[in-house]
């Protein structure tokens, strides 16, 4: 069986890693590099920096955490959240990310995607989708950390940016993001049937149960977690050790 | 201390190779000049992306004789991922583009006949094979852990001798890793594989 793997999602605002609910009400919870040393001392499988007002203020401040936190964390590293043109993923693959998350600017230019895919190959692009939910069976995805509304159906979106050159879907609920409540299990469920990347699920991480009731639906390939890691309420080598005994596989250090 | 060069073709993840080295303490530089990379006691070849790019760009750099030159000097070389697989003789990735040819084989796309997606992107186990055993390469760390992988493509080696560890997506058995003589590949990627891929790459620049 494939291994699952447990990504910390870091949203950084300015100097400080914060947290909200439904990606709105931010509060501090701690400094990015050091957090980021700490869940990778822990056994967390990646992590995921996200500029969590990038895309809304036009800013990036990023770089420089990330380029402080690759010279301590060996593992691969995600930057998304005001990703514009291909300048902007040059700089944060110089920085030492291995990979850019794109939400914003592939909606609004899907050409981005496509050079960026010819460029840097497709396992470097990660398509960030924010979805929230419509009516049964339909979500819609939104862009500027669920601020703004696109009208695009978020799994006809999904199959879109897979067709774009995206190698991997980071998949945020809107809904459950930051509830600690699960995950969105129809919508994720959804969206990796209908596409043939690896999906990342995201928004709603609360207990180990969450998980395996998400993995029993859709065998994703990497789940995020935010609020429980910043807030201790859990630990990454733990969480580990309870889905080993309930059967899925992770990698343990 | 060691001087470890990285071959500069402008593509692959760089920075975290050069961090990767610089916090095993070794003296690395990353360089497209012959006389640089025939100075150094090891070299890497990194990357991420597609073959046909890559192998267009260190033509286009000149980079191809220094590789061959180097290997010739028996002094160690590591291909990472896409500079693995840059390696063998050819490569299907969209249509067949010609590799160094210092590994004989082909590059073909992994695979998948359950429902395991592509790219394969996650961290695996690694197995030693019967025909190349670790002891006194790099992966003789006297522990085995998890790696990273992230690739659709793998090295298929013709004389087995050359796989020096398999890993397993889905259903599917694949080549991990390659030795023949002083040249190393690993599909993984051992700078973003934690302390153990950090002790992979210490026993490479140390060999």
């Amino acid at each position: 069986m494939n291994k699952l793997r447990l990504i910390a999602r870091l949203d950084v605002k300015n100097e400080h890693v914060i947290k909200g609910i439904h990606l709105e009400g931010l509060r501090k919870v701690g400094d990015p590099v050091e957090l980021a040393k700490k869940y990778y001392e822990d056994g967390v499988d990646e992590i995921v920096f996200m500029d969590a007002v990038a895309s809304l203020y036009g800013r990036n401040n990023l770089f420089d955490i990330i380029s402080r936190a690759c010279e301590k964390v060996f593992i691969p590293i995600t930057i998304g959240g005001g990703i514009r043109d291909l300048n902007d993923i040059e700089l944060a693959l110089k920085s030492g990310a291995d990979k850019v998350a794109i939400n914003t600017a592939a909606i609004r230019n899907n050409n981005l995607i496509k050079e960026a895919s010819r460029i840097w190959g497709s396992q470097c692009i990660v398509g960030s989708i924010e979805a929230k939910f419509k009516a049964k069976g339909k979500w819609e995805a939104f862009v500027d950390n669920g601020r703004e509304e696109t009208g695009l159906d978020a799994v006809d979106w999904a199959s879109k940016l897979v067709d774009l050159g995206v190698g991997e879907l980071m998949v945020t609920s809107i809904d459950m993001e930051g509830t600690k409540k699960g995950f969105d299990i129809e919508l994720l469920h959804k969206i990796n049937n209908s596409v043939d990347v690896p999906v990342i699920a995201a928004g709603g991480y609360g207990r180990v149960n969450h998980i395996i009731d998400l993995y029993e639906t859709s065998k994703i390939s990497g789940v995020a977690l935010a609020s429980i890691l910043h807030y201790s309420i859990d630990t990454c080598a733990s969480i580990k050790h309870e889905l080993n005994i309930n059967d899925i596989n992770v990698r343990v250090l | 201390m060691k001087k470890v060069a990285v071959i500069d073709y402008g593509l692959g993840n760089i920075t975290s190779i050069m961090n990767s080295l610089n916090y095993l303490q070794a003296s690395s530089f990353l360089t497209k000049d012959y006389d640089e990379i025939m100075m150094a006691d090891a070299l890497i070849l990194p990357g991420v992306g597609a073959f046909k790019v890559g192998m267009a760009n260190l033509e286009k750099f000149g980079l191809v004789q220094v590789i061959k030159d180097f290997v010739q000097t028996g002094k160690p070389f590591l291909g990472i991922c896409l500079g693995m697989q840059m390696l063998f003789d050819e490569s299907y990735e969209f249509g067949v583009t010609k590799g160094l040819g210092l590994i004989q084989g082909q590059v073909k796309e992994l695979p998948v006949n359950d429902n395991s997606k592509l790219p394969h992107i996650s961290w695996n186990e690694i197995s030693e094979s019967d025909l190349c055993l670790w002891k006194n390469t790099i992966l003789d760390t006297g522990y085995k852990k998890d790696v990273y992988f992230v690739h659709s493509f793998v090295g298929i080696p013709l004389n087995e001798r050359a796989i020096l560890a398999t890993s397993r997506y889905g259903d599917t058995l694949f080549c991990a890793a390659v030795k023949f003589n002083n040249v190393y590949g690993t599909q993984f990627h051992p700078e973003k594989s934690g302390k153990y891929g950090l002790d992979i790459l210490n026993r490479f620049i140390n060999s």
